[in-house]
């Protein structure tokens, strides 16, 4: 009994050895394909959202939005190219988007990650315009990287480095970060944006949005 | 013995998914993209907690009661056996549940998941042996 009992010992830490040996050489071979585009510490504690225009704009405009919703594909399809041309375009706005895909979206987090994944090749926003522009393509999709990769390839990204980062869920992090901090600032629904000081919800139109930018750089000149 | 073993291995998948899932590992070696679309839902979190982190606090359980088992100090105990069989039901129920979300809603398959839930089957069948082959007398 004793020399068997000695065989199933050996046996078990033998499995826990092999076991924990080749999640270590994942972890290896992971970070050695990573280490080009290594999400740092540093980097990520930095992170405040992906950002467009100058940085000397008077107004910051923040939005939480998920790639899922119907009313940030509205906003973004109607109203965000003309903000985009005459507000950010002219150094009138710094715009900072944050990621807040909500529970319940069954697609929602690939898409983000598929957003970040582009982020890391500098083209988050080309991402995300495909995102919304197409939204009924992929919102109701079984496999929706498919669609997602589509994506990748028609916004000229590096499908290699691409499928790296998808497989790697590397900023799946970041994403449960963005989601816990949008919860703690009290985002409740989506699109929120944050003008200024002034909160607004909602797919706002064009002028009603400008006119929360035209109090805010008010508020900022009277400063 | 087989139950330890088998938990040690299911303890050895759940870690590697929760890693995954904590962006601390590369690519998940799982072939046709599944594994990422079943793990990147919203059905691989229970309440909030990461599916993958349940597991392996489910196997680390029966992993402990089962080698608390093999001590000699409780050879004639009965506990030990019916503790793991009251786990290893619960974590055959919920592997059946994940399974059904895979195939009816997800529509997708994760081989790391798959395997899972036969290793908590293997575990559920050699616990249910060991606890039939006890003498039909109460203790």
């Amino acid at each position: 009994m004793a020399g068997q009992m000695k065989l199933f010992y050996g046996a078990l830490a033998a499995i826990a050895v092999v076991g924990a040996g080749l999640i270590f050489l994942a972890r290896a071979r992971g970070a050695e394909r990573a280490a080009p585009q290594a999400v740092t510490a540093a980097a990520e504690a930095a992170f405040e959202g992906h950002v467009m225009g100058s940085d000397s704009a008077p107004v910051t405009v923040v939005e939480y939005a998920d790639f899922e919703c119907p009313a940030c594909a509205q906003f973004a399809v109607l109203t965000a190219p003309d903000i985009k041309q005459r507000l950010i375009a002219t150094g009138q706005v710094r715009w900072v988007f944050r990621d807040f895909p909500l529970e319940g979206h069954q697609n929602s987090l690939p898409a983000h990650h598929a957003g970040q994944c582009a982020g890391e090749q500098g083209r988050f926003f080309e991402m995300h315009d495909q995102l919304y522009f197409n939204h009924g393509r992929w919102v109701l999709e079984r496999r929706p990287e498919r669609r997602f990769r589509d994506f990748a390839a028609a916004i000229g990204l590096d499908l290699r480095r691409y499928d790296d980062c998808m497989s790697s869920g590397r900023y799946l992090p970041r994403l449960e970060r963005a989601k816990q901090d949008a919860a703690a600032a009290g985002i409740g629904s989506t699109p929120t944006f944050d003008i200024g000081n002034q909160r607004v919800t909602g797919a706002l139109l064009y002028d009603d949005f400008k006119r929360y930018v035209d109090r805010a750089a008010a508020g900022a000149a009277a400063q | 013995m087989a139950a330890a073993i088998l938990g040690l291995v299911g303890l050895l998948v759940s870690l590697y998914l929760w890693l995954w899932k904590v962006g601390a590992l590369g690519a998940l070696a799982c072939g046709d993209g599944g594994c990422e679309t079943v793990q990147l839902s919203p059905y691989a979190y229970v309440w909030g907690i990461p599916v993958a982190l349940l597991g392996i606090v489910g196997y680390l359980a029966i992993l402990v009661v089962a080698l608390a088992g093999l001590q000699p100090r409780f050879a004639a105990a009965r506990w030990p056996t019916d503790l793991l069989l009251v786990l290893a039901a619960g974590g055959v129920a919920f592997s059946a549940w994940l399974t059904y979300l895979e195939a009816a809603v997800i529509h997708a398959w994760c081989r790391w998941c798959i395997g899972s839930a036969g290793i908590i089957v293997a575990i559920f069948g050699a616990v249910l042996a060991g606890r039939l082959r006890w003498p039909a007398v109460s203790r």
